[in-house]
């Protein structure tokens, strides 16, 4: 499970490392070190770290459903289909 | 509304089934990627890489990587969307016909474009010594290979580590070292780490920190010479004060090259400098003419920003790849009124010895620099650089929840130094230092941010009028 920390927007609240400790980490103080490939069974954790954060920091891969549900209700976006297959 | 109809149609016909070629499948190649498709691209899409791996994320490499903490080869970045491209990964692109708009690949192949996205990035510069950068030990760090490479070279417990250049990742790497309880050796031919990036009263922090961490940092010194032991192997470094360095890892952190020798001759403008593009991504062509299909985003870009008297910048931004990328790709399906800027304020951040740094704003543009919360003794502060009576830049050190208000000092162009009072402003904050950057006609390697627009001080070229 992919992940990527945009730390130009983290600001050290530690939020993502209190919900999900294997995944995430404290360096000092403010600084925050991460698992760029979590283990699957951390989805959960990971999940809630994405809710939880302040600033929305965390992008996490979205799973294979996720982007079957995308490409089905596109009426709205249009020809915007062509990604997702 | 002549022609209106006409264009429209066009650009419906590209989103449909037009055919969009990225070079570079990178950060910026990726996004921008993610971002015709959101926007409707339906027709082809080809991402050319020459990097034998779908696209990762390079900031990890120096951190969380050589901490061992993660692995090099799980750094690839997470999906925003599908893209449905035809990866074409391993093979570079090698040249540019921009009137039959094609790509030539290395292989021989060719791709034809409608729209066409370059996105090559840098490399690293290599030891200007190629049999001695060739030796067993010595490594620049830039890719995937160079992360896990470097990464094992420390696991195997190295008597000593020298790192040549004390920028960001120079500066990462000797962390990283320290805290796997190596040896290490920083040179560094400026007067102190990060000075390049962030000034000397800054870098003098940055010093202290490696100092106290144990760092044997050696600044105002060159390396003159890799020797090789009979095996090939690293073993020494020569220093331009006479001194020699017994180490068996070697890392070059001598800043980077731009990606853009396979467009010499295209009648693109691109050189070593980069690529130049105006506010909207599009590149030029070698006579200042802009062209209509060719974008440029990423580290290998330079463009003009408002808020920075039109200078163009080149960044070596994570976060500049990804909103340029984003502009870039809006541009390319958009008709031209509903173009946007890449307005994108700089900023960038780093993580040594367990501090945060970041900034925003071009703090080299800064000629003072005022602590406005914090101290420097402590390393836990804010300081905003000053240029012409304006707040130009801002760093901290520990103390990022800030940034964002001086963010907004520096959009909103506030007076430099800053007539209100800070929370914590100690007495060193109570006047402006020179911020004490390195004379910028000296070449120095690494810098974060190249200021490459015309200035009157920096005559390269002379204007000559054709006679009537
Ligand atoms: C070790 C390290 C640490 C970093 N840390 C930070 C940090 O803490 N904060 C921060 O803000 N930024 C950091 N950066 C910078 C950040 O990673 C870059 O700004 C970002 O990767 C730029 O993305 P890009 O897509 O423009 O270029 P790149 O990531 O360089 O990608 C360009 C791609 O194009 C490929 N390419 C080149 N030429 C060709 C060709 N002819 N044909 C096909 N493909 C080609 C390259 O191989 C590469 O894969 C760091 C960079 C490194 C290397
Ligand atoms: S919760 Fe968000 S802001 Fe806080 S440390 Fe994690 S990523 Fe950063």
């Amino acid at each position: 499970m992919r992940l990527v920390v945009d730390l130009n927007r983290c600001q050290g609240y530690a939020q993502c490392a209190f919900l999900a400790p294997d995944v995430f980490a404290m360096h000092g103080d403010e600084s925050l070190l991460y698992n760029p490939e979590a283990a699957a069974e951390q989805r959960e954790n990971v999940e809630r770290a994405v809710a939880a954060c302040p600033v929305g920091a965390i992008l996490l891969e979205l799973t294979d459903e996720d982007m079957a549900e995308m490409a089905a209700p596109d009426a709205v976006a249009g020809a915007g289909s062509g990604g997702a297959r | 509304m002549t022609g209106e109809g006409r264009s429209d149609g066009a650009l419906e016909r590209l989103k449909r089934e037009g055919r969009i070629v990225v070079v570079g499948a990178s950060l910026a190649g990726l996004r921008a990627a993610e971002t015709m498709r959101e926007k409707g691209f339906a027709g082809s899409l080809t991402m050319i890489g020459d990097e034998p791996y779908e696209p990762y994320d390079r900031p990890p490499l120096s951190k969380q990587v050589l901490l061992g903490n993660a692995v090099a080869d799980h750094t690839a970045l997470p999906r925003r969307r599908a893209i449905d491209a035809d990866w074409r990964l391993g093979v570079p692109a090698t040249g540019l016909d921009m009137s039959a708009r094609r790509v030539r690949l290395g292989n021989g192949d060719e791709v034809e474009y409608d729209r066409l996205l370059i996105a090559t990035g840098v490399r690293a510069r290599p030891w200007p010594n190629a049999e001695e950068g060739a030796l067993k030990g010595v490594f620049v760090l830039r890719t995937r290979d160079d992360g896990e490479g470097l990464q094992q070279a420390l696991a195997a417990g190295p008597r000593r580590v020298l790192v040549i250049g004390a920028g960001f990742t120079g500066s990462e790497i000797a962390s990283a070292c320290r805290e796997r309880g190596l040896d290490v050796t920083v040179a560094e031919r400026g007067a102190a780490p990060l000075v390049g990036a962030l000034g000397g009263v800054i870098g003098e922090v940055a010093a202290e920190m490696h100092r106290e961490h144990g760092v044997d940092l050696r600044t105002g010194v060159m390396v003159t010479g890799l020797e090789g032991d009979p095996s090939g192997r690293v073993r020494a470094a020569h220093f331009s004060d006479g001194s020699t360095v017994e180490a068996d890892v070697v890392v070059v952190g001598l800043g980077a090259q731009r990606n853009t020798e396979w467009l010499a001759g295209s009648g693109l403008g691109a050189g070593p400098r980069g690529i130049a593009c105006d506010a909207g991504c599009r590149a030029f062509d070698i006579r200042g003419i802009v062209t209509d299909d060719i974008y440029v985003a990423g580290d290998v870009a330079r463009s003009p920003h408002a808020l920075f008297g039109y200078q163009f910048l080149s960044l070596e931004h994570w976060g500049n790849a990804v909103a340029q990328a984003d502009t870039a790709a809006h541009n390319m399906l958009s008709e031209s009124a509903d173009r946007r800027p890449h307005l994108w304020v700089p900023a960038f951040w780093s993580s040594q010895f367990g501090v945060n740094i970041k900034s925003v704003g071009v703090p080299p543009m800064g000629t003072e620099i005022l602590v406005t919360q914090g101290s420097l003794g402590e390393r836990r502060f804010a300081a905003v650089y000053g240029y012409q009576g304006r707040v130009i830049a801002a760093v901290t050190f520990d103390n990022c929840r800030w940034l964002p208000f001086y963010e907004h000092q520096i959009e909103t162009t506030a007076p430099f130094p800053p007539p209100f009072a800070t929370v914590d402003r100690r007495p060193e904050g109570h006047k402006p230092l020179p911020a004490d950057f390195p004379d910028p006609s000296v070449p120095t390697h690494g810098p974060t941010i190249t200021l490459s627009g015309y200035s009157p001080a920096d005559r390269k070229m002379t204007f000559t009028p054709g006679r009537p």
